[in-house]
């Protein structure tokens, strides 16, 4: 299973308390894993990647075992650090600064 | 005996005030969607327990929530569990799709170049007058998108668009369609104003729109004064028993047409600044109206720091200021534009939102007022639901 943690507003968004566990069939990738979230909450459709082009919204990041991964191709696969569930997979809303 | 809900959109969430008839005690629900951004909250006049919200973030884009309870409860509409997952079994979650018709086009840029039209958010959201499951929705960068499913999907009427859409040069405040006005007497008739961009009105439910400037003069803002797109209209507002009335505030100047926006005229009289943003009319004189005068366009507060609502007894022209109740020292709080709304109680009933978090409301028409909630977020919009 894989393990997500959504940021507040999100979390507040889909009602869901928590970590989030996703079965995400074949090759675990940051792809694969958005739609697996998506199809289990389709109130998060457009609010982590746009409707139709599918791209990250700008301000949402994806951490991954202490790395930023926001900025790697959506087909990248995940560590097996993550596909074994020892680490989540983090959706953040990136820093306001200020 | 009647009953008062106002429904109030701020930065950091939703808020709902509750009165009875003599609109003395308020009530405060809230915050709902605590933390978003909540451009506008409107009732459904065919039926005013569905109440539908415009979510939005920086962060995380558009969400529309609608309520059937008249705002206990709220759902992104289409997320019951049967709404959920479409025939061909992929999730279905599009009440916050809102996607351009066609071949999206361009529209000018800052620097003149021609610039795609993209999507931001929702500034407005006006049910129809007959069907709570139809509403129409005023987008950034303007556009007019429309629901007949309760807000499960949305289609953008994209003729808005043809009406010199590539001329439309957003302001400093975005481009936006921030006001829709649904003509009571002519289901064909819709008035739409836009930021930077103007006035326009389609006679055919949507398929074509045209410019409805002619009057208005814009001698600071635009190269042309006269030209026939690009006035920074701020709001636009009719009585339903004269729908060919139409008020305007414009950026600067209080204008009115007597003919559907086909000629307009200047009304700003002895106002103390003719700068402003909302503009409302008492729901029992269809010729009286109201507007909040702000110092100019680069100072976005009241003059001398006195808070006063002006009102108008002859449709325009000459101005009393309401001052009773209203802060009239130290006030540098602003009134956004789609943050005034008026009651249809005998008495009618006023109220407006500030940039400071105030909700004013007055119970006898302006002659004086209270305020109904203080300490909240900068109020960004105020409807009003008479509840019989």
């Amino acid at each position: 299973m894989i393990r997500v943690v959504l940021p507040f507003h999100l979390r507040n968004l889909a009602r869901i308390e928590g970590e989030i566990e996703l079965d995400v069939p074949g090759p675990v990738t940051i792809k694969s894993v958005v739609d697996a979230l998506e199809a289990k909450y389709p109130v998060l459709n457009g609010t982590i990647r746009d409707h139709g082009t599918l791209k990250r919204r700008a301000f949402v990041r994806f951490f991954v075992c202490k790395e930023d991964w926001s900025l790697e191709p959506p087909e990248t696969p995940l560590p097996e650090a993550v596909i074994q569930g020892e680490e989540p997979f983090l959706v953040v809303g990136a820093m306001a600064g200020g | 005996m009647s009953k008062v809900r106002v429904l109030v959109g701020t930065k950091k969430g939703a808020f709902i005030l509750t009165a009875d008839g003599k609109r003395k005690s308020w009530k405060i629900n809230g915050p709902h969607f605590a933390g978003w951004e909540i451009y506008h909250v409107k009732g459904s006049p065919a039926n005013p327990d569905h109440i539908y919200a415009s979510q939005s973030s920086g962060w995380f884009g558009q969400i529309i929530q609608k309520s059937i309870d008249g705002g206990k409860t709220w759902n992104p509409p289409g997320s019951r569990p049967e709404d959920l997952v479409g025939p061909g079994g992929f999730p279905k979650g599009e009440s916050n799709k809102f996607v351009y018709e066609g071949e999206a086009g361009t529209h000018k840029w800052y620097d003149g170049t021609q610039h795609p039209w993209e999507f931001k958010r929702i500034w407005h959201l006006e049910p129809s007058l007959t069907d709570p499951e139809t509403v129409y929705a005023g987008a950034e960068d303007a556009a007019i998108f429309k629901t007949v499913d309760g807000g499960k999907t949305w289609k953008e009427m994209p003729g808005l668009r043809k009406a010199k859409g590539n001329l439309w040069q957003p302001g400093a405040g975005g481009m936006a369609v921030h006001t829709i006005l649904l003509d009571p007497k002519n289901q064909k008739r819709i008035y739409v104003a836009i930021s930077a961009g103007g006035c326009f009105r389609t006679d055919d439910g949507g398929k074509t729109w045209k410019p409805i400037t002619k009057g208005l003069k814009s001698n600071f803002e635009l190269p042309d004064p006269d030209a026939e797109v690009g006035h920074c209209v701020h709001r636009i507002t009719l009585h339903p028993s004269k729908p060919d009335v139409l008020f305007m505030q414009k950026h600067w100047d209080v204008m009115r047409t007597d003919n559907a926006g086909d000629k307009w005229t200047e009304v700003s009289g002895d106002l103390p600044t003719d700068f402003g943003f909302p503009i409302d009319v008492n729901f029992n004189e269809p010729e009286t109206i109201y507007v909040v005068p702000i110092t100019s366009d680069s100072l976005h507060y009241p003059p001398d720091g006195k808070l006063r609502v002006y009102r108008s007894r002859t449709g325009g022209g000459e101005w009393q200021a309401l001052t009773k109740g209203l802060p009239q020292k130290n006030c540098f709080v602003n009134v956004l534009r789609d943050a005034m709304a008026v009651d249809q109680l005998d008495k009618c009933g006023v109220y407006f939102g500030t940039t400071g978090g105030q909700v004013y409301g007055s119970a006898d028409g302006g002659n004086s007022w209270m305020a109904i909630a203080e300490h909240l977020p900068p109020v960004y919009s105020v409807e009003v639901q008479t509840l019989k």
